[in-house]
């Protein structure tokens, strides 16, 4: 059961040869079985959420269930859910219990899902490898001396070990399609306004976008079908005519022209990992589309960009958390100045403190133009690049990382290198494309590879439809991770 | 090359507290990422306008309306400290 795709289980209940509180249940006893080891939850409420799983099953009985109807989805520890706490991965929430819902997660309440708990992740969802989190890293499945990637790393170890059907994650530099790509599951960043920021902790606004993780493309169709939708309580919600994900998916790959960037094929892609790219390329082909190659010449300027672009904005959104409305608050303090500076230094970690302050410094006074409207110029560059590339080709096909999963505190001490190796995700968010991770292959340690494929703007169903073309015809979305199959 | 003194600047900006030991480590982080950023500085990006965000359409605006119901005591019980239904901080005025 816990290998079955959304689409079996949406089956399987409507023909009532299982009851959403049975598996609510055995996912569950998943979690409690393995979230020893993996450390992908950091809150699981059986209670809540098996209350949640009653009302779906007497929905389901009624005929009047919505499409997500009991079937229980993991969501990232940043959407406020009612009533759960809502860490973000930080001792500064540690005990925040969210008083209103996230867009997302009313979006899920309404297609009927149970709340199956919230995942663990990068603090703040600044990190690559889910080792900033004041819970602890999360393990991968495949090998547990491995990082999952980050920051959306414990839902991407939940549904890689089959302790969740589907998860919810964000992506402001790759923070859904890196972990994916770690993991072997797939993954989606929507067109940035496709999906509600209300209610998801704010690390870089211009950048953050929610996006669910599943293993299958169509999976990813039917919780993007429930995700997506105008909100007006964001103001960069996008209202525009919905669009029918799962219905797409027969467009198939026949035709399509996949853009190649010469930039994306160079010696800092590790060997094991081109290896199944090129090949999964030739699989696309195979299944009738043509290739093309395309440039994207400002690529390399982009991690520099985004590290002065998202730590600015960053700067500005963490400076609500001052211990006066919500959160931790310092103990002991003399003053209003040192009670914020206190609070700050107790509830943040270190990758949080040296964000906020290269913001910090990139904002004030004499560095403004040298640094932030430099970014910004860099980030019109590379986005004009893609707007070049798209003229040519319908899709981007290349590498979501640039190596395999590595050890558990391999990169730990040296942030640079660990930004250095966003270079193939964090162009996407600059430029608020769509972008997925759909797994290819094996690398180095039999780690998992990631298919990056990145489409123009508001094109995530061509982008799905080819993703399923391809899992209809290769079977790496099916393989499992040994202990966890 | 940020010095001491600035790193300490930065962070009273910032108003985080810092000890002794992590200064070290994070002023040795901050150059190491400024050494990064610094890429960028030799890029001619004369006459390109900065992009500030991937929509290119003007925000949208509301109406002036009340649109939410009153959550203030559900608010509140995420506070450290109210009284009253005020948020209460250290003394700032004697």
């Amino acid at each position: 059961m816990h290998r079955a795709s959304l689409a079996e289980l949406a089956r399987a209940l409507r023909a009532k040869e299982l009851s959403s509180v049975e598996l609510t249940r055995a996912q569950l006893a998943r979690i409690e079985r393995f979230n020893g080891k993996l450390n992908a939850f950091i809150t699981v409420d059986a209670g809540k959420s098996l209350a949640q799983a009653r009302a779906a099953d007497e929905r389901l009985a009624r005929g009047d269930a919505g499409p997500l109807a009991g079937i229980p989805i993991a969501h990232k520890d940043l959407f406020c859910a009612k009533g759960w706490r809502t860490t973000c991965g930080s001792r500064m929430l540690a005990d925040f219990v969210a008083p209103y819902d996230a867009h997302v997660i009313e979006r899920f309440d309404a297609a009927g899902a149970v709340l199956l708990g919230k995942t663990n992740m990068d603090e703040f969802a600044m990190g690559s490898s889910n080792e900033t989190s004041y819970f602890g890293p999360v393990r991968n499945p495949w090998d547990l001396d491995a990082v999952p990637g980050g920051s959306s790393g414990g839902s991407a170890a939940a549904v890689a070990a089959g302790l969740a059907p589907g998860a919810t994650g964000t992506d402001t530099g790759g923070s859904i399609r890196q972990p994916a790509s770690f993991t072997g599951t797939c993954g989606l960043r929507p067109t940035y306004g496709r999906v509600s920021r209300y209610g998801m902790v704010a690390f870089a606004s211009s950048l953050d976008q929610g996006g669910p993780l599943a293993r299958s493309a169509e999976d990813l169709a039917i919780l993007l079908d429930a995700m997506a939708g105008f909100d007006p309580r964001d103001s960069t919600s996008m209202d525009r005519p919905k669009d029918a994900f799962a219905g797409a998916l027969a467009g198939g790959a026949k035709g399509l022209r996949i853009g190649l960037p010469r930039e994306y094929f160079t010696q800092d892609l590790a060997q094991d990992v081109a290896g199944p790219i090129l090949e999964a390329v030739e699989g696309l082909r195979r299944l009738g589309a043509t290739t093309v190659e395309v440039s994207l010449p400002n690529q390399h300027l982009s991690v520099p960009a985004y590290y002065v672009i998202a730590p600015a904005e960053a700067s500005s959104n963490l400076s609500r958390y001052d211990g006066v409305r919500y959160g931790h608050r310092a103990a002991e303090y003399s003053g209003l100045d040192d009670m914020y500076a206190k609070t700050r230094a107790e509830g943040f970690g270190a990758e949080v403190k040296r964000r906020i302050m290269i913001g910090t410094y990139v904002l004030s006074h004499g560095y403004y133009d040298a640094y932030y409207l430099q970014a910004q110029r860099i980030r019109r560059l590379i986005a004009g690049d893609f707007a070049a590339a798209f003229r040519k080709c319908d899709l981007i096909a290349g590498p979501a990382a640039p190596s395999v999963a590595y050890d558990l505190g391999a990169k730990k001490d040296d942030p640079v290198q660990m930004y250095l190796d966003d270079l193939y995700t964090i162009p996407i968010n600059l430029a608020g494309l769509p972008g997925m991770s759909i797994p290819c292959g094996f690398g180095a340690k039999g780690r998992p590879v990631g298919l990056q494929i990145v489409g123009n703007y508001w094109d995530e169903a061509r982008m799905l439809a080819a993703a399923h073309a391809f899992q209809q015809a290769t079977d790496w979305h099916l393989r499992a991770p040994p202990g966890f199959d | 090359m940020l010095s001491r003194d600035q790193v300490l600047r930065i962070a009273r900006l910032a108003r985080i507290e810092l000890a002794g030991p992590e200064t070290e480590a994070l002023e040795r982080s901050l150059n190491g990422i400024l050494a990064l950023v610094e890429r960028m500085a030799r890029v001619d990006t004369r006459g390109v306008e900065p992009m500030s965000h991937p929509e290119e359409a003007p925000l949208r605006l509301r109406e002036d309306a009340v649109t939410e119901a009153d959550g203030r005591a559900a608010f509140q019980a995420a506070a450290p400290q109210v009284e009253d239904g005020l948020y209460l901080v250290p003394r700032v005025v004697e």
